[in-house]
């Protein structure tokens, strides 16, 4: 059995990374089901969802054993964002955390699929999903945007609430090979865009600093994601071992 | 010496594995979805069938492999392993024109060829499986399976499944 955390290699805390993102904007989805406002829209998360667990599976084998990695590891040691464990909130929220984190995903895994190091095969084939999912996050944003004042509202007030999440995509992190200056730049001038067709302004205010949350890479994660974390592990917790 | 004679044998027993119907859409072969990518026959006896998703989270991936498996023990190989690849990563353009055709046979729109990567701009007009009429629209990007879009027939009315471009 391999070990499964605190002797990371620099090769591991990136996989660990790209896949604890993965696998916990996965799981969070994956709770609208049953709760979606249209069906449609219950089928769209549950398909972003899906291709987000594809994902997270492929590059935690990368770490050692899925299972163990995925309900076995403690809340330090995860390395997600603190972005992708944020409550869904209203739809609106989901909604805003689907942009920030699609634009960033897929500015990231472009890069990753040109390039020739161990995410490129990955990469890849996830990047013509990630295209998708940055589709849906982008067209809501508009609809929401430029819909009713209810809808811009909710939308404007999702968008600042999780603004101060966002500095830490940026943040390097050891083993991944791209310049996170150049993905901020990329990521701030597509949403950018979007915001200024959606009639939306980009939040104000700071994205990373001392007081601010940004430090899910290093193993800190917010409140709300022991419950997350308590829900996802309990089953395989319960019955070790178990199988079908 | 016995080079020609596995090949063949490899030939044989891809023909027989790309011949198992996909789970999900078993109108279609795995040859046809273009998931194939190859059956070696290696020293020690075992074969290898190496397949490739077509989403990353496609869950009918195991059952695919355990239909190969299945498929080649009852010809007779003992030792049969399935293993997946994502190199090069596989898109629409791998569907044959024959499961092309089939798909629409079976009343779901077949995939537009690409032009670039990414999803195709929503230009090219499909083709309604039902009725034919070019007049379609789009109702969801995501629908009941990770590969397909939800579209609607503005001339019949009736929805329909379009196996989406990746």
């Amino acid at each position: 059995m391999s070990s499964t955390g605190t002797e990371s290699t620099t090769a591991t805390a990136a996989v660990l990374a790209l896949g604890d993102d993965a696998l916990i904007l996965s799981h969070r989805l994956g709770e609208w089901a049953g709760h979606a406002p249209v069906l449609e829209e219950e089928v769209a998360l549950a398909n972003i969802a899906l291709d987000l667990l594809g994902q997270a599976r492929i590059l935690l084998s990368m770490a050692g054993d899925e299972d163990e990695l995925a309900f076995l590891r403690e809340e330090r040691s995860f390395r997600n964002l603190q972005l992708v464990e944020q409550p869904n909130g209203d739809f609106a929220h989901t909604i805003a955390r689907q942009l920030y984190f699609s634009l960033y995903q897929h500015e990231l895994y472009t890069e990753l699929a040109a390039g020739n190091g161990p995410f490129a095969p990955l990469a890849a084939k996830a990047v013509k999903e990630t295209a998708y999912h940055r589709d849906h996050a982008e067209q809501w944003t508009l609809r929401l945007g430029d819909g009713t004042e209810e809808s811009r509202s909710r939308m404007r007030a999702a968008l600042d609430a999780l603004w101060r999440f966002t500095g830490e995509m940026f943040q390097p992190v050891d083993g991944l090979d791209v310049d996170p200056a150049a993905l901020e730049t990329r990521w701030l001038a597509a949403l950018g865009a979007v915001l200024d067709r959606a009639g939306l302004a980009l939040p104000e205010g700071p994205r990373t600093g001392a007081w601010a949350a940004g430090a899910g890479r290093q193993g800190l994660h917010t409140e709300p994601f022991g419950r997350l974390l308590a829900e996802m592990q309990h089953l395989h917790r319960s019955h070790p071992g178990a199988s079908w | 010496m016995t080079a020609a004679a596995q090949t063949r044998l490899e030939a044989e027993l891809a023909e027989l594995a790309g011949s198992v119907p996909d789970p999900e859409l078993p109108v279609l072969t795995l040859a046809e979805l273009g998931v194939m990518r190859g059956v070696t026959m290696h020293e020690d006896g075992h074969v290898e069938v190496t397949l490739t998703p077509t989403y990353t989270g496609c869950p009918a991936i195991e059952a695919m492999s355990a239909d190969i498996e299945r498929a080649l023990t009852g010809h007779g190989i003992p030792d049969v392993r399935v293993t997946t690849v994502l190199s090069p990563a596989w898109s629409t353009d791998d569907i044959t024109a024959e499961g092309r055709r089939k798909l629409a046979e079976f009343g779901i729109a077949p995939p537009r060829p690409h032009s670039a990567g990414g999803p195709v701009p929503l230009t090219l007009s499909v083709r309604c499986p039902n009725c034919g009429s070019t007049d379609t629209e789009l109702l969801s990007r995501f629908s009941s399976t990770a590969c397909k879009a939800l579209r609607r027939c503005v001339a019949c009315r009736e929805p329909f499944d379009h196996f989406k471009e990746l």
